[in-house]
């Protein structure tokens, strides 16, 4: 295998090279069917990341995972499974999509202060085999929640895949 | 902000002379942002499954090819030395990465962000946004032309400075070969001294993010060439080709 590129940290200086207009809605917010799926980025002193950003990729509501392209025009472009939110002044994110059918969020994180990407999953509340600590709440009003700790006693798990 | 250059050198000296590793060390307190913000668990082993086995799809309704042309994207000419990266998108197994989205992001010529949190007193140019896309071609190519971007001042340490650089966002295949970088120029003084860049402590993956000057690239009384190319992580669907759009 050819050596890889290294990474290196999305700086603080990202917003406006790679958020979008309808970034982080996978389907339009309060459509039909719709779910939103939010929380804070958090740092080891429990303190909210501003400058974090987060992807997520996934199946749509029948477990395909969809191969359209149209993600950064999104009007008109269907379910592409895929999108992106920058954390804003409170380390907050959220996205409105579908439930997946195959029952998790593959998620990105990026932010300044980090030198390379994590990865991590959300999984659907009552998933079987689900990580544990990685399955969001269910909150009252339907939304989903799941806060992402870079560091401290309730530190996330993140991911390491095979060739990675 | 008392802290000097050569503490800062003095502490990254320190933790190379231990084992190199290719990949950037989250925990590397040179870089002072990161004392907060790196896990400090080893990451969990899975396998991927499901939508981590598919990066998304970009295609030509995403991206006009007007956008990999940093320098014609305000009325006018943006100030500065003009150039053109030009590099192939490679996955771990040597294949290129084809039709596939490229994002980029930059500091003006003078070292100063088209972006409202950056207040380094240095000029914006109204001509110039530091913000470019493209696909790759069906081999993997990618091309930008931009403004070669000037160094800048940060808060890390005393006289801190980072080398002039271009950030790049990448996706393969895979959503698991998701990569941002940061590309160097060639025989920059600065890289040496950068806690960013050092926190890559294996000098030859280093090297890796630093362009090639390529005068065969280079146009006659336009522009100055540089070669970068990018090399993604392994995939795992490698009975898979990419699909066609």
């Amino acid at each position: 295998m050819t050596e890889a590129t290294p990474g290196q940290t999305i700086g603080p200086f990202f917003h406006h090279a790679l958020a979008f207009p309808g970034d982080a809605e996978l389907v339009p917010f309060g459509s039909a069917g719709s779910v939103v799926l939010h929380g804070h980025v958090r740092d080891g002193a429990g303190d909210p990341v501003p400058d974090a950003m987060i992807e997520i990729r996934q199946t749509d509501a029948s477990g395909a995972v969809p191969g359209t392209g149209g993600s950064l025009r999104r009007r008109g472009a269907g379910f592409t499974g895929w999108g992106r939110c920058c954390t804003d002044a409170a380390g907050h994110y959220w996205f409105s999509t579908v439930e997946p059918g195959l029952p998790f969020f593959a998620v990105t994180v990026f932010a300044r202060g980090l030198l390379d990407r994590l990865f991590t999953r959300i999984y659907l509340p009552g998933t079987p085999g689900a990580v544990d600590g990685l399955v969001a709440e269910r909150e009252d009003d339907g939304r989903l929640r799941f806060d992402i700790h870079l560091q401290g006693p309730s530190e996330t798990v993140f991911l390491r895949y095979p060739r990675t | 902000m008392t802290t000097s250059q050569q503490e800062i050198s003095d502490e990254i000296a320190k933790i190379q002379a231990g084992t190199p590793v290719g990949a950037p060390l989250l925990d590397f307190p040179p870089y002072r942002s990161t004392l907060l913000r790196h896990p400090t668990k080893e990451p969990r082993h899975a396998d991927p499954e499901g939508a981590e086995l598919f990066a998304p799809v970009f295609g030509h309704s995403d991206v006009a090819a007007i956008e990999a042309d940093l320098t014609v994207q305000r009325g006018g000419e943006p100030i500065g030395e003009r150039i053109r990266v030009h590099g192939r998108v490679l996955d771990g197994d040597g294949r290129p990465v084809r039709r596939q989205l490229v994002e980029i992001w930059q500091a003006n010529a003078a070292g100063r962000y088209s972006h409202q949190g950056d207040q380094h007193p240095a000029p914006l140019d109204p001509n110039f946004t530091g913000v470019g896309r493209c696909l790759t071609d069906d081999a993997g190519w990618y091309s930008f032309t931009s403004i070669k971007p000037g160094p800048y001042p940060w808060r890390n340490h005393h006289n801190a400075w980072r080398p002039a650089h271009i950030h790049f966002s990448l996706f393969g295949t895979d959503f698991t070969q998701r990569l941002i970088t940061q590309m160097y120029f060639p025989g920059d003084q600065l890289l040496a001294l950068d806690p960013i860049a050092q926190s890559i402590t294996d000098p030859a993956a280093l090297s890796r993010l630093v362009a090639s000057y390529d005068h065969s690239l280079s146009e006659h009384e336009w522009l100055l060439g540089y070669r970068w190319d990018i090399v993604l992580t392994g995939s795992h669907a490698t009975y898979l080709e990419p699909s066609d759009d």
